[in-house]
């Protein structure tokens, strides 16, 4: 093990710890932005830092590709060959190829896919895996896990369930530096409880750095998705951190943290940027609306990075689709308000201020009261009463309330 | 705006000061131009890492030319110009000079109260023309002199003759601002005729798709690149050529550059792929500070921004370090040498 977890604060089910990894020591929760490729699309590792990011992920797939991971290995490993002095985390390589190619498919050996470079045949084992995962060098690395999407039932799911657990002892033995590289179980067993339930015991049998939770962040619906996670968080060790993959809208993110849960990744704070979106306390500001040619406020007024100190919503605008400084300051903002969101996480479970925190937060987002049932919902488990947020009846209302933006460019995420 | 001539050295060149607003700017200048107020890849916080300029200037289409003018309100600004590229017909290049005087006349009567006016200077590759439209701007109430229609097909040859041919018919002691210039070998012939001040195009015309094969043949093709920087940092150049006297002195072909072009190096290369050296040894920008020639190969490789980025950032440092030793010249009196010396090297 090479990682230390101290839990510094708590409300109910919520922590607030220190991770203490090889290259950092972090605080979570924590957002980790995705660097696909060796980089978080068009930010330097000195605007990362001033962000605040703790942590990055990188691709195991893209990486293993280009520029290999022998090539990495060679150069002293991912964290000099980027210059990133923070901590790394590669996943395993399996959903990226599951995702993304034609005709892979999974064999108790392995992926079994077709090499994009020239169409052979090619397989990743566990083992290969983890050897990837080596040379790369990330303080952090992921078992291969056998995931299924959870919109697929059947009996797929529960002999995916056990693969994964017959492929984590694969892991475990192929796994050639647990003393600077620690390796997470992931847990899968689709939308079933007993499932899940399994695989839990399973992976803690293992005893492991850390657990993640896989398989979600995939098109299940809301309810089922906090289920899951409430029942993993209830089952796993207090005293190693858990990481939801995949997890990156921030509603969903300030529900995981209520119910215990410490890391999550995903792209979607980067790759909407690229699209015209900005990230607000509200939902999301589509900056390509044309109501946003003429609007001299900064993206967030609330908001201290260095996009909505110096720039309009008019300037930036004029600046998206169009010129790639328009989705630079726009990653620039959105990973500014999720670093600035897992401080906030972090710093008002310390304080003992979660509650208040969360209504605020919820406040914010749904100025109308009407918060989704699936929140409400897990927030009760999570035993946080957020009753002062919400409308007294949840009704559809025959009028529109007037608020700060028109109907059409918000989205409560 | 002030603008104060310091020190000459051997013929036109000479160091100055321009006072524009609250900036001071050392000349001989580059100036970056950029594209909606912001260089085209590196963002706002970013640039404190380059040594000034802080002047920007803003590209901007002729339609309600002046319109624009009083609404941004910069520190300074060109009168509109017909520049037209060298292989016209002689009627037109005429054409374009009237046409140009003209409309210098009508902004300066529309001309906001604040912002100093440099005037268009055009003419083609006619040296009659050239010393007619500098005559008649001469006479004009301006600050400066804006020469542009340069870089635009005529020859490096031809070139001296038609700087001089405008130069000639300005006074002294106003400064003097081109654009279309870009090649240092330009920049040298350009200050050494007595231009100031240098503006470095990112007005994009071409699209962002790019082949790094078609680039190179452009950049052989034209001699007068104007978009120099741009599309150096687009197509995955970053500019080696010496800055350091001992090195201009010393032989530097480091074995790892490829081809026999100590000026810059194409970071697409594979011969790159595992070179973990800065781009230029002992650069202090940020890209040689923090990264290699093998992390921005691989980044140009998997087509990632921050390739750009960190391009920009060095070929933009480079360039400012080279008009600093241009002044360092200048100052010190051996500015011909210098000169002399670069473009041997050059070659």
């Amino acid at each position: 093990m090479a990682l230390r977890f101290e839990i510094l604060g708590r409300f109910n089910r919520a922590r607030a710890a220190q991770l203490t990894l090889p290259h950092f020591v972090c605080q979570t929760p924590l957002f980790m932005p995705v660097g696909t490729q060796g980089t978080i699309k068009g930010l330097t590792a000195d605007q990362l830092e001033e962000i605040g990011c703790q942590i990055i992920l990188g691709n195991t797939y893209h990486l293993a590709l280009r520029p290999t991971s022998e090539l990495i290995d060679e150069l002293g490993g991912l964290h000099k060959f980027m210059n990133w002095p923070r901590a790394l985390l590669t996943d395993s390589g399996g959903f990226q190829m599951v995702s993304l190619l034609h005709l892979a498919d999974i064999t108790e050996k392995g992926v079994t896919f077709q090499s994009p470079v020239d169409g052979k045949p090619m397989l990743l084992t566990p083992e290969e895996s983890i050897q990837i995962q080596n040379k790369i060098g990330a303080d952090i690395i992921m078992a291969l896990d056998d995931v299924v999407k959870t919109t697929i039932t059947g009996p797929r799911i529960e002999e995916a369930m056990h693969r994964t657990l017959r492929w984590i002892d694969r892991c475990i033995a192929a796994h050639k530096r647990p003393h600077d590289q620690n390796l997470f179980g992931i847990i899968q067993g689709g939308l079933d409880p007993v499932l899940r339930d399994i695989c839990v015991r399973g992976l803690v049998d293992r005893n492991l750095p850390g657990y993640a939770i896989g398989g979600l962040a995939g098109g299940e619906d809301k309810d089922s998705f906090w289920r899951v996670v409430a029942q993993c968080t209830a089952t796993l060790p207090e005293d190693k951190p858990r990481y939801v993959m995949g997890v990156g809208y921030p509603l969903d993110i300030v529900v995981c943290s209520a119910l215990g849960a410490d890391m999550y990744d995903c792209v979607y704070p980067t790759r909407t940027a690229r699209f015209g979106t900005a990230v607000v306390p509200e939902g999301v500001l589509k900056l390509k609306h044309k109501a946003m040619a003429e609007d001299t406020r900064p993206i967030d007024p609330t908001c201290a990075c260095m996009v909505c100190k110096n720039y309009t919503r008019a300037y930036i605008h004029s600046l998206v689709t169009k010129d790639a400084m328009g989705s630079q300051l726009l990653s620039f903002h959105n990973l500014y308000y999720m670093m600035q969101l897992s401080r906030n996480l972090h710093s008002s479970i310390v304080q003992g201020k979660f509650p208040e925190f969360v209504c605020n937060f919820l406040q914010k987002m749904f100025p109308k009261g009407d918060i989704p049932e699936w929140v409400c919902n897990a927030m009760e488990v999570a035993e946080i009463d957020i009753s002062s947020c919400c409308a007294p009846f949840r009704y559809i209302q025959a009028t529109k309330v007037q608020s700060n933006l028109n109907e059409d460019e918000i989205q409560a995420v | 705006m002030k603008f104060v001539v310091k020190a000459w050295s051997n013929g036109g060149a000479r160091a100055g000061i321009l006072h524009l607003g609250t900036s001071t700017i050392d000349t001989p200048s580059l100036l970056l131009s950029t594209r909606k107020g912001l260089p085209h890849f590196i963002s706002p916080d970013l640039l404190s890492c380059l040594p000034s300029p802080e002047s920007r200037l803003l590209h901007i289409k002729p339609v309600e030319y002046m319109e624009m003018i009083s609404s941004t309100r910069p520190e300074l600004w060109a009168t509109l110009a017909d520049e037209v590229p060298a292989w016209v017909s002689d009627k037109r290049n005429k054409t374009s000079v009237d046409r140009t005087i003209k409309w210098l006349d009508e902004c300066i009567s529309i001309s906001p109260a604040s912002g100093a006016v440099f005037g268009a200077i055009v003419g083609g590759s006619s040296l009659e023309e050239r010393r007619r439209c500098a005559q008649e701007v001469a006479t004009r109430n301006v600050s400066g002199y804006w020469v542009g229609g340069l870089g635009l097909g005529e020859s490096m040859d031809e070139r001296p003759a038609l700087l001089n041919a405008v130069i000639e018919a300005l006074p002294e002691e106003k400064p003097r601002l081109i654009c279309g210039l870009g090649l240092p070998e330009e920049i040298l012939q350009g200050i050494a005729a007595g231009v100031d001040l240098f503006e470095s195009t990112y007005v994009a015309q071409f699209t962002m798709y790019y082949h790094p094969t078609c680039l190179l043949t452009m950049l052989i093709a034209f001699t007068a690149i104007y978009r120099y920087i741009y599309h150096l940092t687009l197509g995955g150049f970053a500019l080696t050529f010496p800055l350091d006297r001992t090195q201009i002195n010393a032989s530097n072909l480091v074995p790892s550059d490829v081809g026999s072009d100590p000026r810059k190096i194409n970071l697409r290369a594979t011969v790159f792929r595992k070179d973990t050296t800065p781009i230029v040894e002992g650069c202090t920008c940020y890209t040689c500070r923090n990264h290699t020639r093998a992390y921005i190969n691989h980044l140009l490789n998997v087509h990632e921004m921050l390739a750009q980025i960190l391009l920009e950032i060095h070929n933009t440092h480079h360039f400012l370090g080279f008009f600093r030793l241009i002044r360092d010249a200048i100052n010190a009196g051996r500015f011909e040498e210098f000169r002399r010396e670069f473009v041997q090297r050059w070659r």
